[in-house]
């Protein structure tokens, strides 16, 4: 060590490592615009149109008859009513399904991870639901057609709709399901075997709950995505303008299918009756979704294991 | 009192069985999801008067008179699904490598949450919003872009002259936005299991962050990523409804194999007819091209899921 500089003066990142070529500083400095720029450029689109519902949205749904009214009175070009019927169709037909979806797909889970670890067969399902998971909605759609409607000869209905929409649930719950069981610690489990408790019991008891805050939270954001599903609406049931509370007979409104019906039948110049029903039920959708997520928040909150 | 132990409770057994039942249910699933559009879809398979395969003609009104081929349909499926991973390919790559090597820790998750808040919009108000306000402000780029490399095929005038707006490449940048959360998610979980000694490696020699990335992050997670962007072209694929608002169907018009085409998708073109399926007959013509999309989004989520699975390696 023939240094000259004392300890202090030394600089901290020895000249070796500071010099770097200007060629190679440049491309650094290129990749890390490009990098930041392609993430700003993603967001772009998401506050846009986040804006476009908003700002469109927003001049319908203050008012109640919006909240408590169907179109069924009112002309397709004439201000007022509301979106009561499709809110309806949405929420039954989400419900209904999730109450197929949600069994089924927490039972695939607890296959997955409790019984089924490591089988072949458990490998053979995880790959099935991956790839159930790609079908696209309308493959979904025209195979409860032909399942329901063409060979059991039922009629174009809501509840149609929710076995399309069970489909298409199932894959998300099991995902979501299978991962938050997946990281309950196995001490627990050994645990409860150790007191003598049946395995059953042991996942139902001990398991489940354990993971329950984050399962209620995925059950969520999936229940979530498939009310806003269109492509099974088109295909499986009609719309109608008034309310129809009953889910296995005649045609159903939902706000997807309500806001594909406007573009379809009205003019969508901004300002116009349609353009307006379409952002007001478009916001009335994200409104819906948004509630539910942050419900399935505190809920899973709520339910979440107590800490120390 | 050991036998009692060893014993498999009935408690147990029902279970067990409930929940592998329903493992193979789901497994069995996608076989019936086949089986019931072949079944489906043979009749008026049976009773189509042109090629299925390299015909354009659709017109399944008369039960008595099929005539359907999906020629056009897969042209323009592929077409602007291939347009959309051109855009979200590149964008996915640079926030994958953002959220993983840039965002300042305590910031990426938010990000990240940011980026899945795309995947939570419906994709009838994505259509919506591509048709009513990103199509007027696509169409000048259009023009121009037509004008001046208009004699390059792929930018050639289409059928949705000269007003630009519902054209395949509107669906395009419409379904890229679409795509970007799926494909970034998969990545960043590959290039987050870069191993740090790789880094730390490369760190040591000198290399600048960008070189880090091209010598350890890239090559790590390639497969990855090459897998993610598979699925995120399965999805495009079968996207519908935001496809059915966005794309012009020309009366009467072929796909010209120009982006600035209108036409129908597969799943557009059931979409659109829906409404009317009248008689079995007629049904099973969309049945049949549903059938093919199922079949085309299971090899690519097939595929997908192979490279991933590999890297995995789990």
């Amino acid at each position: 060590m023939t240094s000259t500089l004392s300890e202090t003066e030394r600089p901290a990142i020895s000249p070796a490592f500071q010099q770097i070529s200007t060629a190679r500083k440049v491309k650094n400095g290129v990749a890390t615009v490009l990098v930041w720029l392609s993430f700003l450029v993603a967001v772009v689109p998401l506050v846009w149109v986040l804006y476009t519902v908003v700002a469109n949205g927003i001049k319908r749904i203050p008012y109640t008859n919006w909240w408590t009214q169907d179109f069924g009175s009112v002309l397709s070009d004439e201000v007022g009513g509301g979106v009561l019927h499709a809110i309806i169709g949405t929420l039954e037909q989400g419900l209904v399904c999730a109450v197929v979806a949600v069994p089924l797909g927490l039972l695939v889970a607890i296959y997955l991870v409790e019984y089924g670890r490591g089988t072949r067969l458990a490998k053979l399902t995880t790959f099935m639901v991956d790839i159930l998971s790609g079908v696209p909605s309308i493959v979904a759609a025209l195979f409860v057609y032909a399942l329901w409607i063409t060979t059991l000869g039922m009629p174009r209905s809501g509840f149609a709709v929710s076995l399309a929409l069970v489909l298409l649930m199932i894959p998300v719950v099991v995902r979501s399901a299978e991962e938050m069981l997946r990281i309950v610690p196995d001490d627990l489990r050994e645990a409860s075997y150790a007191l003598g408790v049946p395995k059953w019991k042991t996942i139902m008891k001990v398991v489940l709950p354990t993971a329950l805050s984050g399962i209620i939270s995925g059950i969520m954001m999936a229940l979530a995505r498939v009310m806003g599903e269109t492509a099974p609406l088109l295909v499986l049931v009609g719309y109608s303008a008034y309310v129809n509370w009953n889910l296995f007979d005649h045609e159903q409104a939902a706000l997807p299918l309500l806001m594909n019906n406007e573009r379809a039948t009205n003019t969508m110049d901004p300002g116009s009756v349609g353009f307006d029903r379409i952002w007001g039920a478009a916001l009335t959708l994200v409104l819906i979704i948004a509630l539910i997520n942050l419900v399935a928040t505190v809920v899973s909150r709520l339910v979440a294991p107590k800490k120390k | 009192m050991t036998r009692d132990r060893t014993k498999v409770r009935p408690g147990d057994r029902i279970f067990k069985n409930l929940s592998t039942g329903a493992g193979v249910f789901v497994v069995a699933l996608i076989g019936l999801i086949g089986l019931f559009l072949l079944v489906q879809a043979i009749p008026a398979l049976k009773a189509d008067n042109v090629n299925f395969l390299t015909s354009r003609a659709w017109s399944t009104g008369d039960p008595g008179n099929l005539q359907f081929g999906i020629l056009d349909l897969l042209l323009v499926t592929v077409y602007s699904s291939l347009v959309s991973l051109v855009f979200a390919m590149p964008i996915s790559l640079g926030i994958a490598l953002f959220l993983t090597q840039y965002a300042p820790r305590r910031l990426a998750r938010p990000f990240a949450y940011v980026i899945d808040l795309l995947a939570a919009v419906p994709s009838i108000i994505f259509g919506l919003w591509g048709i009513l306000v990103l199509a007027p402000v696509l169409a000048p780029v259009s023009q121009w872009i037509n004008r001046t490399l208009g004699w390059i095929p792929v930018f050639g005038q289409g059928n949705v002259y000269p007003n630009f707006t519902g054209t395949i490449f509107t669906a395009g940048v419409v379904l890229a936005v679409m795509l970007l959360p799926i494909i970034t998610s998969l990545s960043r979980e590959v290039f987050e299991r870069t191993p740090t000694t790789h880094i730390e490696g490369a760190l040591a020699l000198g290399a600048t962050r960008w070189e880090v990335i091209r010598t350890t992050v890239l090559p790590f997670g390639k497969a990855g990523y090459i897998g993610a962007s598979m699925l995120g072209l399965g999805r495009a694929l079968g996207e519908t409804i935001a496809v059915t608002v966005i794309l012009f169907i020309p009366r009467g018009g072929h796909f010209d194999w120009t982006i600035f085409d209108g036409g129908a998708t597969f799943a557009s073109q059931i979409a659109t007819n829906a409404s009317e399926f009248n008689n079995p007959t007629s049904a099973g013509a969309y049945i049949a091209s549903g059938l093919v999309l199922f079949v085309l989004t299971f090899a690519v989520n097939f595929g997908a899921r192979a490279i991933i699975g590999d890297k995995k390696g789990d």
